[in-house]
């Protein structure tokens, strides 16, 4: 892991990662999201409705893994004091936080015809919108405490470790509590979801997670460069004052 | 002393010691914090509860389980339903008058939003429907039981 303490080998390698991730993310996504839409059969009990599971489901998943990676990346910054850690975690939370939106949308659009309601209380609906709000406050956090190398801070290390006992309870929420939202599909080696489904779906979690990860590659870059730029500015200005 | 024996390891695993012991106590916190919370965040009250404990005529709660097979009729005046919701244990007979969503069906999952009346009786202002775990293609629903059985046996 810290090979890539040095950015200049880190950028070396994301360079032709970025665009690698994010053309076969498209590419596998639309393939996988043209199947489900118009290939695969009708459900049945949900009738065309049941579509959006190859939205909605890699959606939640990588809103949950998105906050994993700002948890893990704050261990890293706080143990290790790993200098690509803070910077990797501020480039994940926005497309999680994307991520997670997208679920809480196509979910509601989806409880409309099948539940019969927009909007419930129960503790899987609720604890992913206190997902999107952990999202928001790590957001913020992480653009008022930015430390010098550009990385997230201590504080937001630490915010992003403690709001990770929210993802545990996101996953159990149907377990432990009575809720309108169904206990999970895919457990353990076991699928309650027939493989007509199943495949389209794998599918599109694996393309939207190609898509994510050179999402999050391009934003570090995008981070690193403007430090450098801020730190050649900074060396100008320095030059023009002893001049 | 603590700090002379602390002295002895290097600030990184020092870190890493401290880590360990703060995601230790807040997942002890979390745990507490849920075991508080297991009746209070439940959505739905499932029949064996309501019928141990009936809850007063006055007060709003919602009743999940399933629609039992068969109980499902409508009144003669053509908008209010009754049928019965069991969860194996306990069955409460429900009434309902309104627009029910596309996914009410006899022997499927259902949140019913109302008041317990004195006779025993629960009466419905709202339904939801709950799906289940299970997606299965509509060509499948007309197969037999066992052929159904089959070809979900092969996709787990």
């Amino acid at each position: 892991m810290h090979g890539f303490a040095n950015p200049a080998r880190f950028l070396r390698i994301a360079r032709w990662l970025t665009p690698a991730c994010l053309v076969a993310g498209l590419v596998v996504t639309l393939a996988a999201l043209a199947y489900g839409l118009f290939a695969a059969p009708a459900d049945r009990l949900m009738g065309d409705t049941v579509r959006i599971l190859f939205i909605h489901v890699p959606a939640a998943w990588l809103g949950m893994a998105g906050w994993t990676t700002i948890a893990g990346a704050g261990v890293a910054e706080l143990v290790w004091r790993h200098p690509l850690a803070g910077i990797a975690a501020r480039a994940a939370a926005v497309p999680g936080a994307a991520f997670t939106a997208i679920c809480l949308a196509t979910g509601s659009i989806w409880g409309r015809p099948t539940w019969g309601t927009w909007w419930v209380w129960d503790g899987r609906l609720t604890s992913m919108l206190v997902l999107l709000f952990l999202y928001f406050g790590y957001i913020a956090l992480a653009d008022a405490t930015r430390g010098e190398g550009g990385g997230s801070g201590r504080v937001a290390a630490i915010f992003g470790i403690v709001g990770a006992i929210n993802v545990p309870i996101i996953n159990r929420s149907v377990v432990w509590w009575n809720s309108l939202h169904q206990p999970p599909s895919i457990t353990m080696g076991k699928s309650a979801i027939d493989a007509a489904f199943l495949w389209p779906l794998l599918g599109a979690t694996v393309g939207f997670s190609l898509l994510f990860a050179g999402v999050v590659l391009a934003r570090m870059r995008a981070i690193l460069a403007d430090i450098q730029a801020e730190a050649r500015l900074r060396r100008k200005a320095m030059a023009r004052a002893e001049d | 002393m603590a700090s002379a024996a602390n002295s002895g390891l290097k600030p990184k695993h020092q870190r890493l010691v401290l880590l360990v012991i703060a995601l230790v106590v807040l997942i002890a916190a979390a745990l507490l914090a849920i075991w508080a919370l297991r009746n209070q965040a439940s959505y739905f009250y499932v029949p064996s509860e309501i019928v141990a404990d009936p809850p007063s005529p006055d007060r709003a709660v919602r009743l999940g389980g399933m629609v039992e097979a068969g109980s499902l009729r409508t009144e003669p005046d053509g908008v209010t339903i009754a049928f019965v919701v069991q969860d194996g244990e306990a069955q409460v007979p429900v009434r309902f008058s309104g627009i029910v969503p596309s996914l009410f069906v006899e022997g499927s999952g259902v949140v019913a939003e109302g008041k317990m009346r004195a006779d025993g009786t629960f009466v419905a202002d709202n339904l939801l429907a709950k799906h289940d775990e299970n997606y299965v293609p509509r060509e499948m629903q007309n197969m037999t039981e066992k052929q159904a059985k089959q070809v979900v046996a092969e996709t787990q």
